[in-house]
């Protein structure tokens, strides 16, 4: 577990991904071979059952540490990580003992089912047995929740890195069906329990902003307009007789994402799709904040498949016939799209991104203006003579966002974040003006500066009125302006509206506040979107 | 009535008409350390340990009105005995004891209770009040035998020798830079930021024994840098100069870096948790040893602190000071 302990030190004190990988790549040189396809299972988020509850742990930790509970919950608030707390606040270990690390994770697993006794007896002797950052180690073991900025891709390079095979290969082969107990490291980097050779997808092409007006574009007839859709860029690979849906991250997201199965059945072999996943109901494409809802979940309840169904709006065709055409013009590539979704029989789930037509760009600037409508997020301009780029190509592809929307609030609650923000006061709470009270809008804790949120912790700390566990009330002083896509009634809210997605657009120094917008303001906004 | 009070100008001894590390101008101000949250400019005049006198010439100026006393020795200012003991914070860090009437009073400043190698150990002293810091008053604070910690420094900076990389470590120009440098000592050359240097100087005249160290000058070879050990203090961590280096690795010195979100925060390349504060342990200790019956916490987790105190037996009370940001010591520095 030493040398684990060592990895997980250094992804943690490196904030550069290529130190990342060499940390990663080092570790899979040297570590045991039986620890390797448990780190890589641990990484993946393939989380073994909980042995014991984080109640019981919690409990055991301030019993052994003989503090009161409510300076547990102070010095977790500081900390920010559960885990981690437990490892501080214990007293310190009396016996050494370096087991490794797959060793570990199976006494967890026989943990299951056992009396509390019998756990309580297991995990005391642990803590005992293991300095502050393996406890910390050992505790993520029994959470199964590694969270330290290794995200699948990044494994994936090192992996691929570390026994030169290609990155695709290996993030089908992680992602595919395994038991760490059961295969080995060279087993899973040959992908012995899948088939590599027929998910590889392509680099997507991405799009640059528009940040001029699209007369600069030239003639109208020279470019296909679509709608923006907000949701999940991903790309469906059909081959061999089998589906794999890639998201925008290189990462495979198939199990995810049910309802588009019936792909495999009614597409032909070799063909790639560019599209966005996105909730669609009765052919509506839903906001963004219902597609979260079935964003990176192990598990999906029925109500998330009834309310947040999946749909796939194709944007796309790479492959047909299993041939690359990605060096055919749009145009062209459009047409085979078009022939190849009119066969399917299932309708209504996979669905073809519907051209807008126009004639001036000063006709599709009326048409933008509906985007919000549909949930979209503007237009996207593709050149129809445009080949498949592979990434980011500047002239043939452009988003034209609309804008969001705009309020200027007054912060009135701080809470200090967790994680890499624990002791840092980042999480705000903003108020608009109602008569003579203040009115909770919105809570974000995004789109400051590292130098901002400082300046804001030592306002924070100044000024603080009143103070509720982690929550301090603040003096009503800083105004911010929060940026938000969509507004909707909500009974939930003491204001009856809740903003979507609200995250700190500028901090207002030169504005006071008294300057801040009203909630009258917004329920006008309110009844103009309605 | 009381001997001490906390005014808007800092912590006041009405009997002796003095302050004790006031915030705000005064005639008297009794320091217990240099660090720039304990002493600001602007005094009548100044009263300290006699290695603390060298600090404030050099910080606030040559020409300071600055009084000096030893440990353990007793001056009467008008009817209030006062004598400084070893806070064993920093070189010439005291806690100030007064005493009128037989009522006793300590005011500690900034302590911590292990021996680092160079200041005076902390000492405790028995007394009816006491005033406490409580920068680290949390059970997640416990520090490792500096030994230890020493160990994992000298580790890493052997590393970063096999993998030319030059080492730098970030730490406070007063206290922590000189620890290091007594504890690390050695084989290799210790290369220090003007603003320690000169504090060196300093010491080093008033007789404290300091191993030798290279100021940091223009002309100083980077290659030369990178086979050493070089300290600078935090406000040059992420300057010009640091990308200048041949790649530098860094290391920060803080009590902060215990906890990983501390760490990441200041996304240095290690964090070693050496403090000069007291850990939990040493805050609990330090308190029980004075017998105080009644304790005043100050600077830290003030009312976390104070309710623990309260809720085993020991009157604690909340106080506000100024004091706790030893950060603006170093951003004064940046812009000198």
């Amino acid at each position: 577990m030493k040398r684990f302990t060592q990895l997980i030190q250094e992804l943690e004190t490196s904030n550069k991904t290529n130190d990342k990988i060499a940390a990663l790549v080092n570790y899979f040189n040297m570590a045991d071979e039986k620890d390797k396809p448990y780190v890589i299972a641990m990484f993946t988020g393939k989380r073994p059952r909980r042995p014991v509850t984080t109640a019981l742990i919690k409990e055991w930790a301030i019993e052994l540490s003989a503090i009161p509970a409510w300076l547990f919950a102070e010095s977790y608030h500081s900390v920010g990580d559960l885990s981690e707390t437990i490892a501080l606040v214990l007293p310190p270990a009396q016996q050494t003992r370096d087991r490794k690390l797959h060793e570990w994770i199976t006494d967890l697993a026989l943990l299951n089912g056992q009396d509390d006794d019998v756990k309580k007896e297991f995990i005391l002797q642990a803590w005992n047995s293991l300095d502050t950052q393996e406890r910390f180690i050992f505790n993520k073991l029994i959470s199964g929740n590694f969270r330290i900025g290794v995200s699948n891709k990044m494994l994936v390079n090192a992996i691929a890195k570390q026994s030169d095979t290609d990155s695709n290969k290996i993030m089908h082969s992680i992602m595919g069906k395994w038991a760490p107990g059961e295969i080995t490291y060279k087993e899973l980097i040959a992908g012995v329990h899948v088939n590599t050779d027929s998910s590889w997808p392509y680099p997507f092409c991405l799009a640059y902003a528009l940040e001029t007006e699209p007369e600069s574009l030239g003639e109208t007839t020279a470019w296909q307009a679509e709608w923006k859709w907000d949701g999940i860029r991903g790309q469906l690979v059909k081959r061999n007789g089998e589906l794999f849906i890639w998201s925008r991250g290189e990462e495979l997201v198939t199990g995810q994402f049910p309802e588009l199965h019936f792909l495999k059945d009614e597409l032909p072999d070799g063909t790639v799709i560019d599209g966005e996943i996105l909730s669609v109901k009765e052919g509506n494409v839903q906001a963004f904040s219902i597609l979260q809802q079935r964003l990176n979940r192990k598990t999906i309840h029925k109500s998330q498949l009834k309310d947040a169904p999946i749909g796939f709006f194709c944007y796309d065709i790479l492959e047909a016939g299993g041939k690359d055409i990605r060096t055919e013009p749009l145009s062209q590539r459009r047409k085979i799209l078009v022939e190849l979704m009119s066969a399917l029989t299932t309708k209504d789930i996979a669905i073809l991104s519907p051209v807008l037509s126009f004639q001036s760009w000063e006709e599709l600037a009326e048409i933008r203006k509906g985007s919000r409508e549909n949930n979209s997020e503007g237009i996207m301009l593709k050149k129809l003579s445009s080949l498949y780029h592979s990434g980011r190509k500047r002239g043939d592809w452009w988003k034209w966002k609309i804008n969001p929307y705009t309020v200027d609030t007054v912060m009135i609650y701080a809470q200090k974040g967790s994680g890499r923000r624990a002791n840092h006061f980042t999480d705000y709470t903003f108020a608009v003006r109602d008569g003579e009270q203040l009115i909770t809008i919105a809570k974000a804790y995004s789109g400051l500066t590292d130098k901002e949120i400082k300046e804001v912790d030592s306002f924070v700390r100044k000024n603080a009125i009143e103070k509720f566990g982690p929550v301090r009330t603040v003096k009503p002083e800083l105004v911010f302006e929060i940026a938000f896509e969509g507004i909707a009634e909500s009974k939930r809210h003491k204001a009856g509206l809740a903003l979507r997605f609200p995250r700190i657009a500028r901090w207002r120094k030169d504005k006071i506040a008294a300057e801040i917008n009203t909630l009258d303001d917004l329920r006008q906004l309110l009844a103009s979107t309605l | 009535m009381a001997l001490i009070s906390f005014t808007n100008k800092g912590i006041f001894c009405k009997q002796g008409g003095f302050y004790v590390d006031p915030w705000q101008p005064v005639d008297l101000a009794v320091t217990t350390h240099g660090h720039a949250d304990h002493v600001k400019f602007g005094n009548k005049a100044y009263l300290c340990h006699e290695l603390t006198k060298p600090v404030l010439l050099q910080r606030l100026g040559a020409d300071l009105p600055v009084q000096t006393l030893p440990y353990n020795k007793e001056i009467t200012i008008n009817g209030v005995k006062l004598s400084l003991f070893p806070a064993g914070h920093v070189i010439g860090s005291a806690q100030v004891r007064l005493e009128y009437k037989g009522e006793i009073c300590v005011i500690s400043g900034d302590y911590k209770v292990e021996y680092d190698g160079i200041s005076t150990p902390f000492e405790p002293v028995k007394c009816h009040s006491f005033v406490s810091e409580s920068t680290f008053g949390l059970p997640i604070y416990k520090w490792l035998p500096q030994e230890e910690v020493f160990g994992k420094i000298r580790n890493w900076i052997s590393d970063n020798h096999d993998h030319l990389k030059t080492s730098v470590l970030i730490a406070y120009s007063l206290g922590k830079a000189q620890r290091l440098i007594k504890n690390l000592a050695g084989d290799k050359n210790i290369y220090v930021h003007q603003s320690i240097a000169n504090l060196n100087e300093g010491f080093i005249r008033a007789g404290v024994d300091l191993p030798q160290t290279i100021r940091i000058t223009p002309d100083i070879k980077k290659e030369d840098l990178q086979k050493g050990i070089v300290i600078v203090p935090p406000a040059l961590a992420d300057g010009k100069w640091m990308k200048s280096l041949m790649s530098a690795s860094t290391g920060i010195c803080s009590g902060w870096m215990q906890v990983r979100a501390g760490r990441r925060w200041k996304s240095a390349d290690a964090g070693f948790a050496l403090s000069d504060h007291a850990d939990w342990p040493g805050l609990l200790s330090a308190i029980k040893a004075t017998e105080a019956e009644k304790v005043f916490i100050t600077h830290g987790f003030v009312s976390t602190f104070s309710r623990y105190l309260n809720e085993t037996g020991i009157a604690a009370e909340e106080v506000t000071t100024r004091y706790g940001n030893e950060e603006e010591e170093e951003e004064i520095l940046k812009e000198a």
